[in-house]
């Protein structure tokens, strides 16, 4: 019997029934999620530091913030890290997605050798970047010696640390997007190719008509799941930079870490974690927008 | 400033004596110690808590692990069970500060770095006055000899008002570490003053080479102790008596030019990024001809395996400035939790740790400079120091000219990012005075607020 043919009486007793199975989830839920977010947000209006009595100031932690010039450029510099640790990876992954698609010789182990650094662990491998780094016994100059380029600081010049930072996140996660797009091109249908083959199609064109519009939903997926490893990455520039020199690399994360745990004040940075909240929010809705936009063409 | 001034050995004595009154009175009323009064006159015995467990929470660092060697020692003579975490400095002192400000916390025994955390455990009261325990004959190790630990130490482990709340352990003056060979090949002397040693940064340079006339660290946070050194040697200090930075005076200007000079001129490339292992890893491959930094770290610049320059290492006391010479001075130390249950067996731990063997020990093996005066002498006699000579005779000198090479407040962490952050911009060629003065009007309502609150 389905459910639109009951009578009300025994749609609204089985809908009560299903509240019992749903308590256990919510209570946990409750707990875990929403109790220490809303505690965040009470906290978020206190002037605390760890140690001392705790005052209420209302939005006075987040007025502060609107007007803290290091606070700002730790917002325009996530979004400058963000964008690059996004794109190129999207970039690159999908043209290894390309490569490997195709039929050659070791195939399997190459794709199994090219996936490898997926499975290192952050910090281990940002302790290795850090010695390649290194500008007077890095490798990284020593290769650029060998070519005959001048050495470069890397990680130690303001400038160039955080072009250096996303090269690590490329080398991390490049992997991440082929398999994503690679599953994506693995389920392509033939026959779009075929046809357009026999219209006389170049490569270039099969690719920019055919198998880009097709695997989009797919680089979307990569997209946000880059993005969201990309504004909470913390490991690896804590370990490499520690956000400097100076503050050249401190994104709101490497703030955050500074204000709540090397200086306790719990109440600012409350305030940066829910306004860090809102900014991961509105970037993933605005993903999902784009997502749904994708579907529908 | 926030130090009370070193009391002499005689006027030490009359205060124990003094101590002594007011702390068996005192007794009664420190919790966990209720049971104590009436063995008051009982004779010490190391077996007096034995059963007992401990717990001892310990940085990762040469001395925690010695202690940790030795801890089965401890257990032996006091029948007492130690249990102990280390972990390294960063952590601990984050774990410390949540677990404290619970009111409750995992350990008994603590080790804590003075220059970053003695005035906020002070302030808080998180860790308990020793001076009732070091009065009581019961309780005190009659071979404690408090007047055997160094006036820097004392200072470090005393608080403004007064309390004495751990026993130190180790002390880290700041020596120039410098390259003899380099020096010898361009016929230049360790420098007896800043000029002479910017003099010589600047002849022994050599880009070419590879070699860089002077290393230190250049990363924000901690650089800060790197300007602190010649700080003090221009006579300037960091806070004056009304909680009013004194870190955009002629002096500091002065001493950030310094730093400035040195670091940026004859500084590696990249040194804004250089931490103490940069610095090292530069300078045990003889690439660097002067290195200014903590004492401990004569092992590796000696160990064949991690040093190209064996042997070549010269040990310098820091250059005079013009108004004074002077080492910067860190130091760690060990307190008891204010909220241990286990305080008599803590405090046995706690004397047991900073005793004239275990200092002695820290000396033989290299893994810091002992507070206790008797430690050298010891340490001579056995024998076995691993360390070389002019280290040794180093360590001793810098201890004399020791002075406090942090600003002893609550939030010096901040201190050191805010005015860490103001020295990397000036390698990276930002004006001192401009840096200076725009992270003393960042730093100076933290320090306000820190002090009302």
């Amino acid at each position: 019997m389905s459910v639109a043919s009951m009578p009300l009486g025994v749609v609204a007793r089985r809908q009560r029934s299903y509240y019992r199975f749903i308590l256990p989830a919510l209570v946990v839920v409750g707990a875990v999620i929403i109790f220490p977010w809303l505690f965040t947000l009470w906290m978020s209006a206190f002037d605390w530091k760890i140690g001392s009595d705790a005052h209420f100031v209302g939005l006075d932690n987040y007025t502060g913030l609107v007007h803290n010039q290091r606070f700002l450029e730790a917002v325009v510099r996530t979004f400058y890290f963000t964008a690059l640790a996004v794109i190129a990876p999207l970039i690159l992954g999908t043209i290894a997605a390309l490569v490997f698609h195709r039929q050659f010789p070791f195939r399997g182990i190459l794709r199994g050798i090219f996936i490898m650094p997926m499975m290192a662990t952050p910090v281990a491998v940002a302790l290795v970047w850090t010695m390649m780094f290194h500008p007077q016994q890095g490798v990284l100059n020593y290769l650029l010696s060998l070519v005959g380029l001048p050495p470069s600081l890397w990680v130690y010049s303001p400038q160039w640390v955080i072009p250096s930072l996303v090269m690590v996140e490329i080398w991390h996660w490049t992997p991440l997007v082929m398999l994503i797009v690679l599953g994506g091109l693995a389920a392509l249908p033939t026959e779009p190719y075929e046809s357009a083959k026999l219209d006389g199609a170049s490569e270039w064109q099969l690719f920019r008509f055919i198998t880009l519009p097709l695997v989009a939903p797919f680089l979307l997926v990569a997209a946000v799941i880059r993005t969201i490893d990309a504004l909470k990455a913390f490991d690896t520039i804590y370990v490499i930079t520690s956000g400097g020199p100076g503050t050249a690399s401190e994104t709101i994360n490497l703030y955050l870490y500074l204000q709540a745990f090397a200086f306790y004040n719990i109440g600012n940075a409350s305030a940066v974690v829910v306004i860090f909240f809102v900014i991961v929010m509105a970037l993933a809705l605005l993903l999902l927008y784009v997502r749904k936009r994708t579907q529908w063409t | 400033m926030a130090h009370r001034k070193h009391l002499n050995p005689s006027e030490q004595q009359r205060r124990r004596l003094l101590q002594a009154g007011v702390g068996a009175a005192a007794l009664g009323a420190i919790p966990g110690m209720t049971l104590l009064p009436a063995q008051a006159q009982a004779p010490f015995d190391w077996k007096k808590f034995k059963g007992e467990t401990i717990e001892v929470f310990l940085v990762k660092s040469p001395r925690g692990d010695l202690l940790t060697k030795y801890h089965k020692e401890f257990e032996d003579m006091t029948g007492i069970t130690v249990g102990s975490e280390m972990i390294p400095e960063q952590q601990q002192r984050q774990k410390a500060v949540i677990e404290f400000n619970s009111g409750r916390t995992s350990f008994d025994v603590i080790q804590l770095s003075y220059h970053v955390q003695k005035r906020q455990f002070g302030k808080n009261r998180w860790m308990e006055d020793v001076r009732p325990l070091m009065a009581d004959k019961s309780l005190a190790d009659p071979n404690l000899d408090f007047a055997d630990f160094a006036k820097g130490g004392l200072t470090y482990a005393t608080q403004p008002d007064g309390r004495i709340d751990s026993l130190p352990l180790n002390l880290d003056p700041w020596v120039v570490y410098y390259n003899k060979e380099l020096f010898d090949a361009k016929n230049v002397a360790y420098p007896k003053t800043f000029a002479e040693m910017v003099d010589a940064a600047a002849k022994l340079n050599d880009p070419a080479k590879g070699v860089s006339g002077f290393v230190g660290r250049g990363l924000k946070n901690a650089n800060v102790p790197v300007w602190t050194s010649f700080l003090l040697g221009y006579g300037g200090g960091f806070v004056d008596a009304n909680g009013k930075l004194l870190t955009e005076t002629a002096e500091a200007i002065d001493a950030a030019k310094m730093y400035q000079t040195l670091l940026s001129k004859y500084g590696p490339q990249g040194v804004a990024g250089y931490n103490w292992n940069e610095a090292q890893s530069l300078f045990v491959l003889g690439k660097a001809a002067m290195w200014l930094d903590g004492i401990g770290f004569a092992a590796p610049l000696e160990d064949p395996a991690k040093s190209k320059i064996v042997g070549k290492v010269g040990y310098g006391v820091m250059p005079a400035g013009p108004k004074q010479q002077a080492s910067a001075l860190f130091g760690d130390g060990q307190g008891i939790s204010a909220f241990s249950k286990k305080k008599g067996p803590a405090w046995f731990y706690v004397q047991w740790a900073t005793n004239k063997t275990n200092q002695t020990r820290i000396l033989q093996n290299a893994a810091g400079a002992p507070v206790r005066n008797s430690a050298y002498q010891m340490a001579q006699a056995s024998g076995e120091i691993k360390s070389p000579k002019q280290w040794v005779e180093t360590m001793v000198a810098s201890a004399r000219i020791a002075q406090p090479g942090l600003p002893v407040i609550v939030p010096v962490t901040e201190f050191r990012d805010v005015f860490g952050i103001a020295l990397t911009n000036m390698i990276n060629g930002a004006d001192p005075a401009t840096e200076l003065k725009k992270a003393t009007a960042d730093f100076q309502p933290v320090l306000d607020k820190s002090e009302k609150a």
